[in-house]
């Protein structure tokens, strides 16, 4: 009921769009899954801790809505890579709807073909890996989950740097120029399956998969094998 | 043919008698006595595999940077050392297939030894006259840890150098003297003089293998001296040993078992990937990366470093205990320390200080399980919350609740787990009691059946 | 060409024919014999053939790829493979005994006195013993002291003032890793910096610090650290104070409150310090706060130092709170 209201009064919000059909549809998506908590217009509620979305651009919109991080399902959660709810056209609609509430950067387009794998290789130690781990298997900081970047496209991995999302820093193209970032989505597609040619990878997280296997696989083998080769004179 | 060359042998080197013997020698039979000999095999193969390993590394942290195959580490500055392992690695052939052969030797090595250990331990193997190859035996396993450890830092790449700094640390920690002999041993502060290297690599390529080499021929020397023990069972005794020879009994199962070890060892070394340095990128003291972890081996101490608050205990401006030293020294201290005294505890405890041939089984001794067991449990549960991070990656349950968990369950588990053991000893031990009784109550009813005159 | 048929015939007559124990050899048998096994003699020898395969194919995989998969599976499957013959033979075809023996003496108290009769003979007509025993142990302890004493050499035992000693001194400016010059205005908020002193060695622990921007309202140094930062952005040493790792992790929000505060955090024991607060400890087994290092702004714009870290840098040791860090 109040979220119809609330649509309502958000139509008259709405500047004017370039195609009514599709912003109308943004809306009246917005109303549905983001209004709780983002508020009317995008700028916020004070009752709920949520950031304003004027401004953020379609850049964010398009990060948090086609990883799934967005919506939450309890506002302060950390976002995570979760089950998109919406259809891409949809997704096209909200994210429009939301470029429109006010300026904001527009969905990069990144072009990792012409960055350096060593360079990127370089700028992931320095920046990234830290959180995220050298081969971007994710790892844990205190009061967080750093993802693993598995299933991240190079178009999220950019918005991701400029966005920061949750406790990730923000680095602007000050700090991580567009010719770097390249460089670094290069990097992370190329350590999604990275040269594992000593064999089953074990997921490339280091020891602790391979302690496993030395006491799962080795030790237990060779136990089995002392058993077979112990056992004698019996029956 | 045979008869040939013993002659030759006997005629050179008046080896008949000896040989004669040594074919006779009778070893008990239980599969647990092999796991000793997996121990030995694997050290074999660690020695084999290194020698061809140090044909290509270059025990040089000289300052290069790399033009080799390996693209996304092109243009980049590294040390010589970590250079060369990339290189074996990546453009030797056969090299990578020998290096991870190698990492996964040591990594079974100590879990075989750790295995031949609690063995030893639950029996009582280590009591008189055994003693003595015992201490050796502890000794073999902290030279084998720290040794494993020098050849996980050799390479220099990002994660075994961190690893190398926090053993830094942990000596540092020392009270007392441990900046002094950190310093004395790096050639000053960390990462140390041009000279590290070379130390780090001569001690683990010569040093320690001749250490470890020396004490596990007196240790093999100490056993073949006293013989091995055995289990009780139909006509043994603490006089009488029951076993099958040398030859020809022994001879095709020991040689079988060591191309068994040297065989899953291969297997593991092509098929497994251990210790992808070239991923890890070359080390330097500003970087890090998340999920560094050292191997299984010293796991127990990196859940101890992390368990333990920032307890720097202070008396006025000086230092006396710095915080890394209760879960990185002072805890293996007391694992180590525990396992030297154990002989001499049990011995003031139970008054006990006969010779020993037979073992015991873990139910005979309860008192014992129950201390090996919560001994057990305390290193495991450190161990296991070394891995806490990776547990709150996977499964999403908050490192810092899991933090606080552990710092409950070190304190509360291995007592707990120790009362359990004395339990089920004396449950098992009643339950023999109830059975055997119950035979001899049959065996009366049989004969009371079979003589009616009675 | 009837001649090289025989042979043939010979050799092969020769190799797959069986050998049978003589009537006479039963009587001068040590161990029992045990009866023929032909089954189990065909299982070894299939093995022993699989293992011959194995070996060949790891060196013609050696000679024509060398793919390490391969190498492995071949050479490890030819260990097996002979490894199973042998326990096969060991179990099936070499005969089972299971002997008794006595276990060696405990003690051979007669021996033990000859031993110890000899070496007391061999000393007897001494008459200064308890003296000479004296000097002997004098001049083996000193020879022994000798020996090590070149170990001394190895590094600055007796030096540790070294541990306090940083390149970072008033005036000197902070660079990037490739040496370019870091000004105030490149830092920018919630982000996080690596710097290093002007020309010195970067490997050092005293030179890596991070830099990172706060809001100054956010900012709460403690009074004696007052003054540190340059506009908000403040400067710590990048070595953790737990166990040397570098702090690369930086905690920073999005958006507050509902999400952590900022903090930098050390990845190898999560070590977690507070920027805004000194450097102070929020969580993890750091027994110290991160050195921070004054900073100022000069005339260009560019970051410098304004003297030396609050405290020593890294790992704690047993001198680490007795004197400030000093410059090279």
């Amino acid at each position: 009921m109040s979220v119809r209201v609330l649509a309502v009064l958000l139509a008259l919000a709405v500047p004017g769009a370039a195609s009514a059909a599709r912003a109308q549809q943004g809306l009246a998506l917005y109303g549905r899954y983001c209004v709780s908590c983002h508020g009317p217009g995008g700028e916020g509620l004070p009752s709920v801790p949520a950031p304003s979305l004027r401004g953020v651009g379609a850049l964010a919109a398009d990060f948090y809505l086609r990883t799934g991080y967005m919506p939450l399902p309890r506002a302060g959660l950390q976002p995570r890579r979760s089950r998109l709810l919406l259809g891409p056209r949809a997704i096209d609609a909200l994210v429009a709807y939301v470029a429109s509430l006010g300026g904001g950067p527009p969905v990069p387009a990144p072009h990792p073909e012409r960055g350096s794998l060593s360079a990127g290789q370089q700028l992931f130690t320095e920046k990234c890996s830290g959180c995220h781990q050298i081969v971007g298997a994710g790892g844990y900081v205190t009061g967080a989950v750093p993802p693993n970047l598995d299933e991240a496209t190079p178009v999220q991995i950019a918005e991701a740097v400029r966005i920061g999302p949750y406790v990730m820093p923000t680095f602007t193209r000050k700090a991580i120029t567009d010719s770097q970032l390249d460089s670094i989505i290069r990097y992370v597609e190329f350590a999604k399956h990275p040269d594992n040619r000593g064999g089953w990878s074990l997921g490339d997280v280091g020891p602790v998969p391979e302690g496993l296997v030395t006491w799962f696989l080795g030790a237990s083998v060779l136990v089995g094998v002392c058993l077979v080769i112990g056992r004698r004179l019996r029956g | 043919m045979i008869r040939r060359t013993v002659r030759y042998l006997d005629q050179r080197a008046g080896a008949a008698p000896f040989v004669r013997k040594a074919l006779r020698y009778l070893f008990p039979d239980h599969w647990s006595f092999l796991l000793g000999e997996v121990a030995l095999y694997a050290f074999l193969v660690l020695v084999a595999t290194g020698v061809y390993l140090t044909f290509f590394f270059v025990d040089s942290t000289h300052d290069v940077v790399y033009h080799g195959s390996y693209l996304p580490l092109r243009g980049q500055h590294m040390s010589e050392a970590y250079r060369s392992v990339v290189d074996l690695s990546l453009s030797v052939k056969a090299g990578l297939l020998i290096r991870q052969t190698h990492h996964w030797a040591a990594n079974v090595f100590i879990a075989a030894i750790i295995l031949h250990l609690l063995r030893v331990f639950f029996t009582g193997a280590y009591r008189k006259p055994r003693d003595f190859t015992y201490l050796i035996g502890v000794t073999l396993l902290v030279l084998s840890l720290l040794e494993a450890f020098m050849g996980y830092s050799l390479v220099d790449d990002l994660m075994s150098g961190m690893g190398l700094f926090i053993g830094y640390s942990v000596g540092l920690s020392i009270p007392f003297v441990g900046a002094n002999v950190m310093a004395w041993l790096f050639g000053g502060a960390f990462p140390g003089a041009e000279s590290l290297w070379p130390r780090l690599y001569i001690a683990h390529v010569l040093l320690f293998p001749i250490l470890i080499g020396t004490l596990l021929a007196v240790h093999l020397a100490l056993v073949v001296a006293r013989h091995h023990t055995q289990f009780r069972g139909v006509r043994r005794s603490e006089r009488r040993i029951v076993g099958a020879p040398t030859w020809p009994a022994q001879v095709p199962r020991s040689l079988g078992l060591l191309l068994a070890v040297a065989g899953v060892l291969f297997l593991l070394g092509g098929l497994v990937q251990i210790n992808p340095v070239w991923l890890w990128g070359p080390f330097h003291t500003w970087q890090a990366t998340n999920g560094a972890q050292p191997d299984w081996y010293l796991g127990w101490l990196i859940g101890g470093l992390r368990l333990v608050p920032g307890w720097d205990f202070t008396i006025g401006r000086y230092t006396v205990v710095p915080g890394p030293f209760w879960g990185g020294a002072a805890f293996p201290l007391i694992v180590m320390g525990f396992l030297y005294l154990w002989p001499w505890l049990e011995r003031m405890a139970t008054g006990d200080r006969g010779f020993h041939n037979l073992l015991d089984r873990p139910r005979d001794r309860p008192v014992r399980t129950a201390i090996g067991v919560a001994m057990v449990t305390w290193v495991l549960l450190v161990f296991i919350a070394g891995s806490s991070d990776r547990v709150s990656d996977l499964f999403g349950i908050s490192y810092v609740d899991q933090i606080w968990f552990y710092r409950g369950a070190v304190l509360v588990g291995p007592a707990l787990a120790g009362v359990v053991a004395h339990r089920v000893c004396r449950e098992l031990l009643a339950g023999e009691a109830v059975e055997r009784e119950r035979a001899r109550a049959e065996t009366e009813a049989r004969l009371a059946r079979t003589s009616p005159g009675a | 060409m009837a001649k090289t048929r025989d042979w043939l015939l010979a050799g092969i007559v020769l190799l797959l024919g069986r050998t049978r124990s003589q009537p006479g050899d039963r009587e001068r048998r040590l161990v029992p014999e045990r009866p023929p096994n032909p089954r189990a003699e065909l299982a070894v020898l299939a093995l022993l053939g699989l293992s011959s395969s194995a070996a060949i194919a790891f060196v013609v995989v050696y000679a024509l790829s060398a793919q390490t998969q391969l190498l492995g599976l071949a050479i490890g499957l030819a260990l097996v493979f002979l490894a199973a013959a042998l326990v096969v033979a060991g179990k099936e075809l070499m005969p089972e005994e299971e002997l008794t023996d006595e276990y060696p003496a405990d003690e051979r108290p007669p021996a033990q006195e000859t031993v110890a009769q000899l070496v007391d003979d061999g000393v007897g007509s001494i008459t200064r013993r308890r003296l000479l025993k004296l000097g002997l142990l004098g001049a083996g302890g000193t020879l022994g002291l000798a020996a090590i004493a070149p170990a001394v050499s190895f590094g600055p035992l007796f030096r540790v003032r070294e541990l306090f000693a940083t390149p970072w001194r008033k005036g000197r400016r902070l660079v990037d890793e490739s040496g370019r010059p870091w000004r105030a205005s490149d830092i920018e908020e919630s982000d996080f910096y690596t710097a290093f002193p002007e020309g010195a060695n970067k490997e050092e622990i005293g030179s890596p610090i991070v830099l990172v921007r706060l809001p100054p309202d956010r900012l709460a140094l403690p009074r004696e650290l007052t003054g540190y930062d340059a506009s908000g952005i403040v400067a710590y040493s990048k070595i953790c104070t737990h166990a040397g790792c570098a702090i690369a992790m930086y905690r920073a929000p999005l958006f507050q409150p509902g999400e952590p505060r900022p903090a930098l955090v050390c990845p190898c024991h999560y070590s977690t310090f507070d920027p805004a607060r000194g450097g102070e400890v929020l969580f993890g087994p750091a027994g110290r706060p991160l050195p921070m290092l004054p900073l100022e702004i000069d005339a260009h714009g560019y970051l410098r130092a304004r003297g030396n870290f609050d405290g020593p840098v890294g790992p704690s040791w047993w001198g680490v709170r007795n004197r400030k860090p000093s410059s090279q």
